[in-house]
Protein backbone atom coordinates (compact mmCIF):
# COMPACT_ATOMS: atom_id res chain seq x y z
CA UNK A 1 0.00 0.00 0.00
CA UNK A 2 1.23 3.07 -1.26
CA UNK A 3 1.58 6.25 1.66
CA UNK A 4 0.06 9.01 0.34
CA UNK A 5 3.21 11.79 -0.25
CA UNK A 6 5.71 9.53 1.14
CA UNK A 7 9.49 9.56 -0.53
CA UNK A 8 11.31 8.42 2.02
CA UNK A 9 14.91 8.98 2.60
CA UNK A 10 17.24 6.34 0.09
CA UNK A 11 20.13 4.64 1.16
CA UNK A 12 22.91 4.54 -1.68
CA UNK A 13 22.57 1.65 -3.67
CA UNK A 14 25.38 0.49 -2.12
CA UNK A 15 24.43 0.76 1.07
CA UNK A 16 20.72 -0.32 0.21
CA UNK A 17 21.78 -3.83 -1.08
CA UNK A 18 23.74 -4.83 2.60
CA UNK A 19 20.37 -3.85 4.17
CA UNK A 20 17.63 -6.81 5.04
CA UNK A 21 14.15 -5.91 4.10
CA UNK A 22 12.85 -3.41 6.66
CA UNK A 23 16.31 -1.98 8.19
CA UNK A 24 17.97 1.18 8.20
CA UNK A 25 21.46 1.99 8.61
CA UNK A 26 22.81 3.47 11.78
CA UNK A 27 26.39 4.95 12.79
CA UNK A 28 25.17 4.77 15.95
CA UNK A 29 25.33 1.45 18.50
CA UNK A 30 22.36 1.32 20.40
CA UNK A 31 21.41 0.01 23.08
CA UNK A 32 18.55 -2.87 23.71
CA UNK A 33 18.21 -5.19 26.87
CA UNK A 34 15.27 -5.45 29.01
CA UNK A 35 16.75 -4.31 32.34
CA UNK A 36 19.51 -2.63 34.12
CA UNK A 37 22.91 -3.92 32.74
CA UNK A 38 24.76 -6.59 35.06
CA UNK A 39 27.74 -5.55 36.24
CA UNK A 40 29.96 -9.00 35.36
CA UNK A 41 33.45 -9.32 37.44
CA UNK A 42 35.71 -11.10 35.22
CA UNK A 43 37.19 -12.73 38.19
CA UNK A 44 33.73 -14.13 39.24
CA UNK A 45 33.09 -15.37 35.78
CA UNK A 46 32.57 -18.72 34.91
CA UNK A 47 31.47 -20.43 31.77
CA UNK A 48 29.63 -23.49 31.24
CA UNK A 49 28.51 -25.66 29.12
CA UNK A 50 25.45 -28.02 29.69
CA UNK A 51 23.47 -30.95 28.43
CA UNK A 52 20.27 -30.00 29.83
CA UNK A 53 20.66 -29.90 33.58
CA UNK A 54 24.10 -31.76 33.29
CA UNK A 55 27.24 -29.64 32.99
CA UNK A 56 28.99 -30.43 30.67
CA UNK A 57 32.40 -28.25 31.12
CA UNK A 58 33.20 -24.84 32.18
CA UNK A 59 35.78 -22.18 32.16
CA UNK A 60 37.39 -19.65 34.13
CA UNK A 61 38.18 -16.00 32.19
CA UNK A 62 41.65 -16.51 32.06
CA UNK A 63 40.83 -19.94 30.94
CA UNK A 64 38.99 -18.59 27.76
CA UNK A 65 41.32 -15.84 27.31
CA UNK A 66 43.90 -18.66 26.63
CA UNK A 67 41.64 -20.29 23.98
CA UNK A 68 42.60 -19.89 20.23
CA UNK A 69 41.28 -15.92 19.69
CA UNK A 70 39.39 -15.61 16.17
CA UNK A 71 38.28 -12.19 14.98
CA UNK A 72 35.28 -10.82 12.71
CA UNK A 73 34.15 -8.43 10.54
CA UNK A 74 30.49 -6.95 8.98
CA UNK A 75 27.15 -6.27 9.72
CA UNK A 76 24.82 -6.60 12.08
CA UNK A 77 21.12 -6.57 12.31
CA UNK A 78 18.32 -5.44 15.69
CA UNK A 79 14.80 -6.62 15.24
CA UNK A 80 13.98 -2.94 16.10
CA UNK A 81 15.28 -1.91 12.21
CA UNK A 82 18.58 -0.45 12.52
CA UNK A 83 21.49 -2.18 11.45
CA UNK A 84 25.74 -1.48 11.80
CA UNK A 85 28.24 -1.94 9.01
CA UNK A 86 31.44 -3.35 9.48
CA UNK A 87 31.54 -3.95 13.10
CA UNK A 88 34.94 -5.76 14.38
CA UNK A 89 34.82 -8.50 16.70
CA UNK A 90 36.85 -10.59 18.43
CA UNK A 91 36.99 -13.95 20.87
CA UNK A 92 36.81 -17.79 20.99
CA UNK A 93 35.17 -19.51 17.89
CA UNK A 94 32.67 -21.38 18.86
CA UNK A 95 34.42 -24.90 16.98
CA UNK A 96 37.08 -23.84 19.54
CA UNK A 97 35.23 -23.61 22.44
CA UNK A 98 33.65 -26.92 21.75
CA UNK A 99 37.27 -28.51 20.79
CA UNK A 100 38.81 -27.31 23.74
CA UNK A 101 35.99 -28.72 26.06
CA UNK A 102 36.17 -32.19 24.09
CA UNK A 103 32.20 -31.52 23.69
CA UNK A 104 30.56 -32.53 20.61
CA UNK A 105 27.33 -31.40 20.48
CA UNK A 106 24.80 -33.91 21.79
CA UNK A 107 21.74 -32.10 20.70
CA UNK A 108 21.06 -29.73 17.67
CA UNK A 109 19.43 -26.70 19.86
CA UNK A 110 20.87 -25.06 22.54
CA UNK A 111 19.80 -22.05 24.70
CA UNK A 112 22.45 -19.03 25.09
CA UNK A 113 22.20 -18.16 28.84
CA UNK A 114 22.96 -14.74 30.19
CA UNK A 115 23.83 -13.91 33.82
CA UNK A 116 20.72 -11.84 33.85
CA UNK A 117 18.90 -14.64 33.54
CA UNK A 118 18.03 -13.74 29.76
CA UNK A 119 18.36 -15.99 27.46
CA UNK A 120 17.82 -16.97 23.74
CA UNK A 121 17.63 -20.31 21.57
CA UNK A 122 19.99 -21.31 18.71
CA UNK A 123 20.11 -24.07 16.27
CA UNK A 124 23.77 -25.43 17.00
CA UNK A 125 24.22 -25.61 13.07
CA UNK A 126 24.09 -21.61 12.93
CA UNK A 127 26.92 -21.52 15.61
CA UNK A 128 29.40 -24.35 14.62
CA UNK A 129 31.59 -23.73 11.15
CA UNK A 130 33.00 -20.67 11.97
CA UNK A 131 29.74 -18.41 12.27
CA UNK A 132 29.49 -17.82 15.87
CA UNK A 133 31.64 -16.71 18.76
CA UNK A 134 32.28 -15.60 22.51
CA UNK A 135 32.87 -12.34 22.08
CA UNK A 136 35.10 -10.44 24.24
CA UNK A 137 36.75 -7.87 22.45
CA UNK A 138 34.77 -5.00 19.83
CA UNK A 139 36.49 -2.56 17.70
CA UNK A 140 39.67 -3.99 19.31
CA UNK A 141 38.58 -2.67 23.31
CA UNK A 142 36.93 -5.13 26.15
CA UNK A 143 33.49 -5.18 25.31
CA UNK A 144 31.60 -2.56 27.48
CA UNK A 145 29.71 -3.72 29.90
CA UNK A 146 26.39 -1.74 27.98
CA UNK A 147 27.14 -3.96 25.12
CA UNK A 148 27.27 -7.66 26.62
CA UNK A 149 30.79 -7.28 28.27
CA UNK A 150 32.53 -9.01 29.74
CA UNK A 151 31.70 -12.03 27.07
CA UNK A 152 28.46 -11.79 24.86
CA UNK A 153 27.51 -14.59 22.02
CA UNK A 154 27.83 -13.49 18.59
CA UNK A 155 26.07 -14.80 15.83
CA UNK A 156 25.80 -11.86 13.23
CA UNK A 157 23.71 -14.18 10.63
CA UNK A 158 20.75 -13.57 13.18
CA UNK A 159 19.15 -10.55 14.05
CA UNK A 160 20.79 -9.28 17.00
CA UNK A 161 19.02 -10.43 20.03
CA UNK A 162 20.14 -13.84 19.43
CA UNK A 163 23.61 -12.91 20.04
CA UNK A 164 23.13 -12.77 23.99
CA UNK A 165 24.75 -10.25 26.26
CA UNK A 166 26.40 -10.97 29.45
CA UNK A 167 26.76 -14.95 28.59
CA UNK A 168 27.31 -17.50 31.24
CA UNK A 169 26.89 -20.26 29.35
CA UNK A 170 25.08 -22.49 26.44
CA UNK A 171 22.52 -25.35 27.18
CA UNK A 172 21.82 -27.89 24.87
CA UNK A 173 18.32 -28.78 24.84
CA UNK A 174 16.66 -32.14 23.20
CA UNK A 175 14.22 -29.63 21.55
CA UNK A 176 14.00 -26.27 19.70
CA UNK A 177 13.21 -24.20 23.35
CA UNK A 178 11.70 -20.84 23.20
CA UNK A 179 14.04 -18.48 25.32
CA UNK A 180 12.72 -14.94 26.61
CA UNK A 181 11.91 -12.59 23.84
CA UNK A 182 10.85 -15.96 21.91
CA UNK A 183 8.19 -16.29 24.69
CA UNK A 184 6.82 -12.73 24.29
CA UNK A 185 6.64 -12.94 20.51
CA UNK A 186 9.72 -13.01 18.39
CA UNK A 187 10.71 -15.15 16.28
CA UNK A 188 12.03 -18.89 16.86
CA UNK A 189 14.81 -18.31 14.00
CA UNK A 190 15.40 -14.98 13.55
CA UNK A 191 16.72 -14.75 10.05
CA UNK A 192 17.18 -10.71 9.28
CA UNK A 193 17.06 -11.82 5.30
CA UNK A 194 13.58 -13.07 5.44
CA UNK A 195 12.61 -10.53 8.03
CA UNK A 196 11.26 -13.42 10.51
CA UNK A 197 10.84 -10.82 13.70
CA UNK A 198 7.72 -12.21 14.90
CA UNK A 199 6.15 -15.08 15.95
CA UNK A 200 4.07 -15.13 12.73
CA UNK A 201 6.40 -14.87 10.23
CA UNK A 202 7.23 -17.11 7.81
CA UNK B 1 0.30 -9.34 16.23
CA UNK B 2 -0.75 -10.40 12.90
CA UNK B 3 0.46 -8.98 9.31
CA UNK B 4 0.11 -5.57 8.33
CA UNK B 5 -3.17 -3.23 8.36
CA UNK B 6 -4.09 -0.27 7.32
CA UNK B 7 -4.31 2.62 10.20
CA UNK B 8 -5.97 6.10 8.83
CA UNK B 9 -4.98 9.40 10.80
CA UNK B 10 -8.45 10.37 12.95
CA UNK B 11 -6.95 13.15 14.79
CA UNK B 12 -3.26 14.72 15.20
CA UNK B 13 -2.67 17.15 18.61
CA UNK B 14 0.05 19.28 18.85
CA UNK B 15 1.51 18.05 22.00
CA UNK B 16 4.84 20.25 22.49
CA UNK B 17 6.93 21.97 19.78
CA UNK B 18 8.87 18.78 18.93
CA UNK B 19 6.04 16.24 19.53
CA UNK B 20 2.58 15.33 18.23
CA UNK B 21 0.42 13.06 18.81
CA UNK B 22 -1.59 11.19 15.65
CA UNK B 23 -4.44 8.83 16.81
CA UNK B 24 -5.39 6.01 14.60
CA UNK B 25 -8.38 4.18 13.36
CA UNK B 26 -6.97 0.77 12.93
CA UNK B 27 -8.77 -2.87 13.48
CA UNK B 28 -5.21 -3.98 15.41
CA UNK B 29 -6.50 -6.30 18.20
CA UNK B 30 -6.22 -4.17 21.88
CA UNK B 31 -2.88 -3.76 23.41
CA UNK B 32 -1.38 -3.94 26.61
CA UNK B 33 -0.35 -0.90 28.74
CA UNK B 34 3.36 -0.35 27.51
CA UNK B 35 3.57 -2.44 24.04
CA UNK B 36 4.60 -0.50 21.06
CA UNK B 37 3.51 -0.69 17.24
CA UNK B 38 5.77 -1.12 13.81
CA UNK B 39 4.40 1.54 11.41
CA UNK B 40 5.16 1.40 7.62
CA UNK B 41 5.36 4.23 4.98
CA UNK B 42 5.92 2.82 1.09
CA UNK B 43 6.60 5.17 -1.90
CA UNK B 44 5.05 5.11 -5.31
CA UNK B 45 7.95 2.97 -6.19
CA UNK B 46 7.92 0.39 -3.08
CA UNK B 47 10.42 1.99 -1.60
CA UNK B 48 9.19 0.97 2.31
CA UNK B 49 10.27 2.19 5.70
CA UNK B 50 9.74 0.90 9.19
CA UNK B 51 9.76 2.38 12.55
CA UNK B 52 8.45 1.06 16.09
CA UNK B 53 6.09 3.44 17.76
CA UNK B 54 5.09 2.95 21.33
CA UNK B 55 1.75 3.39 22.16
CA UNK B 56 0.32 5.94 24.16
CA UNK B 57 -3.65 5.55 24.68
CA UNK B 58 -5.02 3.05 27.01
CA UNK B 59 -5.75 -0.13 25.90
CA UNK B 60 -9.38 -0.29 24.23
CA UNK B 61 -9.06 3.16 23.37
CA UNK B 62 -8.47 5.05 20.22
CA UNK B 63 -4.34 4.05 19.28
CA UNK B 64 -2.51 7.26 20.19
CA UNK B 65 1.13 7.37 18.94
CA UNK B 66 2.90 10.71 20.36
CA UNK B 67 5.83 11.13 17.73
CA UNK B 68 8.89 13.63 18.18
CA UNK B 69 10.33 15.11 14.76
CA UNK B 70 14.04 14.42 14.94
CA UNK B 71 15.63 16.05 12.21
CA UNK B 72 17.88 13.35 10.81
CA UNK B 73 14.84 10.67 11.04
CA UNK B 74 13.05 9.06 7.85
CA UNK B 75 9.39 8.21 9.55
CA UNK B 76 9.48 10.73 12.20
CA UNK B 77 9.46 13.88 9.38
CA UNK B 78 6.98 12.14 7.41
CA UNK B 79 4.59 12.47 10.68
CA UNK B 80 5.03 16.14 11.16
CA UNK B 81 5.36 17.14 7.64
CA UNK B 82 3.45 15.61 5.35
CA UNK B 83 0.92 13.63 7.48
CA UNK B 84 -2.55 15.20 7.19
CA UNK B 85 -6.13 13.50 8.84
CA UNK B 86 -7.53 10.80 6.74
CA UNK B 87 -4.30 9.71 5.33
CA UNK B 88 -3.60 5.95 5.51
CA UNK B 89 -0.47 4.12 6.96
CA UNK B 90 0.11 0.55 7.52
CA UNK B 91 0.64 -0.99 10.79
CA UNK B 92 1.91 -4.12 12.98
CA UNK B 93 1.43 -5.52 16.73
CA UNK B 94 0.47 -4.59 19.13
CA UNK B 95 3.56 -5.69 19.87
CA UNK B 96 6.36 -6.40 22.99
CA UNK B 97 6.02 -8.65 25.82
CA UNK B 98 8.16 -7.34 28.51
CA UNK B 99 7.60 -3.45 28.83
CA UNK B 100 3.96 -4.06 29.60
CA UNK B 101 2.11 -3.46 32.69
CA UNK B 102 -1.67 -4.71 33.53
CA UNK B 103 -3.85 -3.91 36.22
CA UNK B 104 -3.87 -7.53 37.25
CA UNK B 105 -0.40 -7.30 38.05
CA UNK B 106 -0.67 -4.61 40.93
CA UNK B 107 1.99 -2.42 42.58
CA UNK B 108 3.30 -0.08 43.99
CA UNK B 109 4.94 0.73 40.27
CA UNK B 110 7.61 2.69 39.55
CA UNK B 111 7.59 4.65 35.99
CA UNK B 112 10.65 6.35 35.08
CA UNK B 113 10.40 8.35 31.56
CA UNK B 114 12.67 10.79 29.46
CA UNK B 115 11.34 13.05 26.67
CA UNK B 116 9.12 11.07 24.72
CA UNK B 117 10.18 7.92 26.66
CA UNK B 118 7.25 8.90 28.51
CA UNK B 119 4.79 7.54 25.94
CA UNK B 120 4.93 3.76 27.07
CA UNK B 121 4.25 5.06 30.46
CA UNK B 122 1.63 7.56 29.59
CA UNK B 123 -0.54 4.21 28.71
CA UNK B 124 0.72 2.41 32.38
CA UNK B 125 -0.45 5.60 33.81
CA UNK B 126 -4.10 5.99 31.82
CA UNK B 127 -4.54 2.24 32.39
CA UNK B 128 -4.05 2.22 36.23
CA UNK B 129 -6.43 5.58 36.37
CA UNK B 130 -8.94 3.79 34.79
CA UNK B 131 -9.20 0.27 36.29
CA UNK B 132 -6.79 0.17 38.78
CA UNK B 133 -6.93 3.63 41.42
CA UNK B 134 -5.99 1.34 44.22
CA UNK B 135 -2.47 0.94 42.41
CA UNK B 136 0.38 3.20 44.14
CA UNK B 137 1.99 4.67 41.12
CA UNK B 138 4.33 7.16 40.82
CA UNK B 139 5.98 8.83 37.75
CA UNK B 140 9.01 10.57 37.90
CA UNK B 141 9.23 12.22 33.90
CA UNK B 142 13.00 14.05 32.54
CA UNK B 143 11.93 17.03 30.09
CA UNK B 144 14.44 19.78 28.79
CA UNK B 145 11.94 22.38 29.28
CA UNK B 146 8.32 22.93 30.88
CA UNK B 147 7.01 23.07 27.50
CA UNK B 148 8.98 20.04 26.17
CA UNK B 149 6.30 17.72 28.74
CA UNK B 150 4.29 15.71 26.83
CA UNK B 151 0.72 15.19 28.02
CA UNK B 152 1.31 17.67 30.79
CA UNK B 153 -2.10 19.11 31.79
CA UNK B 154 -3.55 15.48 32.30
CA UNK B 155 -0.35 14.36 34.06
CA UNK B 156 -1.11 17.15 36.46
CA UNK B 157 -4.11 17.22 36.78
CA UNK B 158 -4.25 12.98 37.43
CA UNK B 159 -1.42 13.98 40.38
CA UNK B 160 -3.94 16.66 41.89
CA UNK B 161 -6.57 14.29 42.18
CA UNK B 162 -4.30 12.57 45.07
CA UNK B 163 -5.89 9.12 44.21
CA UNK B 164 -2.45 7.41 44.36
CA UNK B 165 -0.78 8.69 41.25
CA UNK B 166 2.15 10.59 42.31
CA UNK B 167 4.53 12.96 39.33
CA UNK B 168 7.40 14.33 39.83
CA UNK B 169 8.71 16.27 36.78
CA UNK B 170 12.40 17.03 36.12
CA UNK B 171 13.03 20.07 33.84
CA UNK B 172 17.08 19.55 32.47
CA UNK B 173 17.18 22.88 30.86
CA UNK B 174 14.56 25.47 31.87
CA UNK B 175 12.81 26.22 34.97
CA UNK B 176 9.80 23.97 36.59
CA UNK B 177 6.64 24.73 36.27
CA UNK B 178 5.38 23.66 39.31
CA UNK B 179 6.57 24.25 43.22
CA UNK B 180 7.95 20.66 44.18
CA UNK B 181 9.26 19.81 40.72
CA UNK B 182 12.92 19.55 39.52
CA UNK B 183 15.38 21.73 38.08
CA UNK B 184 17.93 19.50 37.37
CA UNK B 185 19.15 15.91 35.53
CA UNK B 186 18.17 12.46 37.37
CA UNK B 187 21.21 11.38 39.30
CA UNK B 188 21.52 8.52 41.92
CA UNK B 189 21.10 10.26 44.89
CA UNK B 190 17.56 12.46 43.25
CA UNK B 191 16.47 8.70 42.42
CA UNK B 192 17.24 7.93 45.92
CA UNK B 193 15.74 10.74 47.43
CA UNK B 194 12.79 11.12 45.35
CA UNK B 195 11.97 7.38 46.04
CA UNK B 196 12.37 7.58 49.84
CA UNK B 197 10.11 10.58 49.62
CA UNK B 198 7.42 8.58 48.01
CA UNK B 199 7.36 6.04 50.57
CA UNK B 200 6.85 2.39 48.58
CA UNK B 201 9.12 0.17 47.57
CA UNK B 202 8.52 -0.58 43.35
CA UNK B 203 7.49 -3.84 42.89
CA UNK B 204 7.99 -3.05 38.76
CA UNK B 205 10.04 -0.67 37.40
CA UNK B 206 9.67 0.75 34.37
CA UNK B 207 12.17 3.09 32.69
CA UNK B 208 12.27 4.42 29.22
CA UNK B 209 14.41 6.92 27.25
CA UNK B 210 17.54 7.30 25.41
CA UNK B 211 20.26 4.80 26.06
CA UNK B 212 22.15 6.77 28.65
CA UNK B 213 19.48 8.12 30.76
CA UNK B 214 17.81 4.67 30.99
CA UNK B 215 21.66 3.26 31.57
CA UNK B 216 22.24 6.14 34.59
CA UNK B 217 18.46 5.96 36.09
CA UNK B 218 18.88 1.34 35.75
CA UNK B 219 21.94 1.77 37.49
CA UNK B 220 20.77 3.82 39.80
CA UNK B 221 17.47 1.91 40.69
CA UNK B 222 19.71 -0.99 41.82
CA UNK B 223 22.21 0.90 43.92
CA UNK B 224 19.16 1.30 45.85
CA UNK B 225 18.47 -1.33 46.78
CA UNK B 226 15.65 -2.06 43.61
CA UNK B 227 15.78 -5.94 42.64
CA UNK B 228 17.15 -5.86 38.83
CA UNK B 229 14.73 -8.27 38.04
CA UNK B 230 12.62 -5.91 38.54
CA UNK B 231 13.26 -3.43 36.92
CA UNK B 232 12.13 -3.43 33.25
CA UNK B 233 13.97 -1.26 30.28
CA UNK B 234 13.26 0.20 27.96
CA UNK B 235 15.83 2.18 24.97
CA UNK B 236 15.74 4.79 22.68
CA UNK B 237 18.34 4.52 20.13
CA UNK B 238 20.74 7.56 19.80
CA UNK B 239 19.13 10.86 20.07
CA UNK B 240 19.33 11.71 16.03
CA UNK B 241 17.07 8.63 14.95
CA UNK B 242 13.54 7.83 15.05
CA UNK B 243 12.74 6.09 17.89
CA UNK B 244 12.76 2.28 18.16
CA UNK B 245 11.57 0.55 21.41
CA UNK B 246 12.58 -3.26 22.21
CA UNK B 247 14.04 -5.75 22.56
Amino acid sequence: MTTRGFTGKRPARSVAQRLPPGQYQTDDFPVLSMGPTPRVDTRAWRFTLHNGPRPLASFTWDEMQALPQTSWRGDIHCVTKWSKFDTEWSGVGIDDLFAAANVTPPTAYLLAQSFDDYDTNVPVADLVGGRAMVATHYAGAPLAAEHGGPARLLVPHLYFWKSAKWLRGLRFTATDTAGFWELRGYHMYGDPWREQRYDDDE
Amino acid sequence: MSSWQQAVIERIVVQTPRVKSFFLNTPIERHVAGQHLDVRLTAEDGYAAQRAYSIASAPGSTIELAIEELAEGEVSPYFHEVAQVGDTVEVRGPLGGHFVWSAHEGGPVLLVGGGSGVAPLMSIVRERNRSAPEVPMLLVYSSRTWDDVIFREELVEAHAARNGFDLVLATTRGRRGRPGDLERRLDAGLVASILDGWGHAPRTSYVCGADAFVEAVAKALVAHGVGPASVRTERYGGPARDSAPAP
